[in-house]
């Protein structure tokens, strides 16, 4: 027990460090030159004559990767007040957040919905498996970005087709992992189901599905990142709300901070939600 | 000592619990693993297979049990033909096969409810525990198999098995995988649970001094093997009835009459007979 104590706190100080020598990177990389630097050297007429063709030397750095103040500054304001509305432009972040993980929630919910069973059924059936086999392993590979137009051609509204690209994208790696899953459950469990005559309903409910249940979650897991690196890529495309949209929106406005932020919070949320997953796998795991 | 020579093909004319009428298995049509197996079980009795590995001793469980179909013959039990699993068969499994996500009270009670399915969780609940003190667990009935020891599994895999209190008792090389010690102290528990109960039970085994403790009878088995007139299958040549006093212990076993007699018997069947039927 204190030896791993030690070992996380060890760790937790190598990654301050990594972490204070990322920001010291940064700092380093964005320090400005002074005002003064900047027109040294240039006549007045030059000076003059750079600012009508736009390029204003003394003028602050407005353009170029931000600093470290710049980065705070931007952080602090979105964080002090992410739930503001201002209309289809000029939405808080949580707002936008609260878009994109509807989305998910809808399209990976339902592709728990369509996986799980089906992917019981195929584990359940060699024939079933082998006649999906290969409608799965054309079907997986195809990128979400690539679903897009058909998706839009098809169902026409651009938040539909959204949860339909996370759908199509996250319902892979549950079906298959579900069908192993249940193809793998150890034949001496279902030797004892059948000596004890119990039903093929009990059976799948009380054997199976237990049994099966530690894959069936990392299936979930990673269909979860899956998912949540799906509705960033499409809401680029798609646009109107959500998280990646926001990302794009502050991109075409050149503000690289709210980018830079909003990157950040994909990654944190990203995290969050596998963090979730992984805590519903550990109860499902079992030692044999 | 009496021994009864098994005769291929006529089976024992008693109105047994169970009756196996020339049974035969071949995953190879010309060279079955096994043909004309015949005996049968009363009421009440302990019967033990022994024979070297791969003569089939556990398929013919299996097929007893229902979890396998031989490719001759016919096994009944109380009259009708054996087809399919039953809970009139209980099986206790080499490996305890004991779910890992369900503590032990809640393996058995998965078992009693598969058996009574009508009883109240207060019924449950008492039969389960009462079960559980037969063999000794009862301070552990709360915890996951991954938080027992082997000896500790197979006991209640044994529990699991009795409380279901089926006909006939399958047990397939129950001790094989745990230490001498332990066989040891499960094999008293075994037998004065079967002494209290009245169970049926058919039993593989390896372990010769645990035949000879545990059996009514003792039904010795060769394996298929060529010989100078071609293939002869593997089959049960000897069915010894074991002459020992029915109240028996493990400790004083050895000093009882006509158990050298009996364990020497076996051992030269094993060592020299076993090989060829």
């Amino acid at each position: 027990m204190n030896e791993s104590r030690t070992l996380n706190f060890r760790a937790a100080i190598v990654s301050v460090v990594i972490l204070l020598v990322f920001l010291g990177g940064w700092y380093a990389a964005t320090s400005a030159p002074g005002k003064a630097g900047a027109t040294a050297g240039m006549t007045a007429e030059q000076i003059e004559y750079a600012r009508m063709m736009g390029k204003d030397p003394g003028a602050e750095k407005a353009t170029g990767f931000p600093t470290l103040g710049q980065m705070g500054k931007t952080v602090w304001h979105h964080l002090q007040n992410p739930f503001y509305d201002n209309g289809p432009n000029d939405k808080g972040v949580a707002i936008q957040l609260g878009y994109s993980l509807l989305r998910v929630a809808l399209g990976f919910g339902l592709a728990c919905l369509v996986a799980i069973p089906l992917g019981f059924v195929v584990g359940m059936s060699p024939l079933l498996r082998r006649a999906l086999d290969p409608f799965i392993q054309v079907l997986k590979p195809i990128s979400p970005l690539a679903w897009m137009p058909l998706a839009l051609y098809t169902i026409k509204d651009s938040s539909v087709s959204g949860i339909f690209v996370i759908f199509i994208c996250s319902v892979w790696p549950m079906l298959v992992n579900t069908a192993f899953g249940v193809s793998a459950v150890k034949k001496d469990w279902l030797n004892v189901a059948a000596t004890l005559e119990v039903s093929p309903l009990r059976k799948a409910w009380q054997v199976i599905l237990p049994a099966a249940a530690p894959t069936i979650l990392t299936g979930m897991r990673i269909s979860m990142g899956i998912a949540w690196l799906v509705i960033v890529a499409a809401e680029m495309l798609v646009g109107g709300t959500g998280i990646g949209y926001f990302v794009w929106n502050e991109w075409n406005n050149l503000s690289l901070t709210n980018v830079i932020f909003a990157v950040l919070v994909i990654g944190v949320v990203g995290m969050l939600l596998d963090m979730v997953l992984g805590q519903l796998q550990k109860m499902v795991t079992y030692v044999d | 000592m009496a021994v009864q020579d098994a005769v291929p093909g006529i089976a024992k004319p008693a109105d047994g619990l169970l009756k196996v009428e020339k049974l035969g298995k071949a995953y190879a049509a010309a060279r079955p693993v096994f043909a004309d197996v015949s005996f049968s079980l009363d009421r009440g009795e302990f019967v033990c297979i022994i024979g070297h590995s791969g003569c089939g001793k556990t398929t013919i469980l299996n097929v007893l049990a229902g979890l396998d179909t031989a490719s001759a013959g016919n096994v009944f039990m109380d009259g009708r033909e054996v087809l399919g699993p039953s809970l009139d068969r209980g099986v206790v499994f080499q490996s305890h096969a004991l779910m890992p996500w369900l503590t032990v009270r809640q393996n058995i009670a998965f078992a009693v409810k598969s058996r009574w399915p009508d009883w109240s969780a207060g019924e449950i609940t008492l039969h389960v525990e009462k079960f559980v003190a037969l063999v000794g667990l009862s301070h552990a009935i709360d915890k996951k198999p991954s938080q027992l020891s082997g000896g500790m599994k197979q006991r209640v895999g044994i529990a699991r098995a009795f409380s279901i209190q089926p006909k006939m008792l399958l047990l397939d090389e129950p001790f094989g995988a745990l230490d001498a010690l332990t066989r040891g102290t499960i094999q008293d528990e075994l037998m004065g649970i079967v002494r209290e109960t009245q169970q049926t039970v058919f039993m593989i085994t390896h372990d010769v001094d645990e035949a000879i403790l545990l059996s009514d009878r003792i039904l010795l088995m060769t394996n298929g093997a060529e010989t100078a007139s071609g293939y002869k299958p593997g089959g049960i040549t000897e069915v010894v009835v074991n002459p020992l006093p029915r109240q028996r212990t493990r400790a004083t076993l050895h000093h009882l009459e006509g158990y050298y007699e009996l364990r020497n018997h076996i051992v030269d069947f094993l060592v020299s007979r076993a090989k060829v039927h």
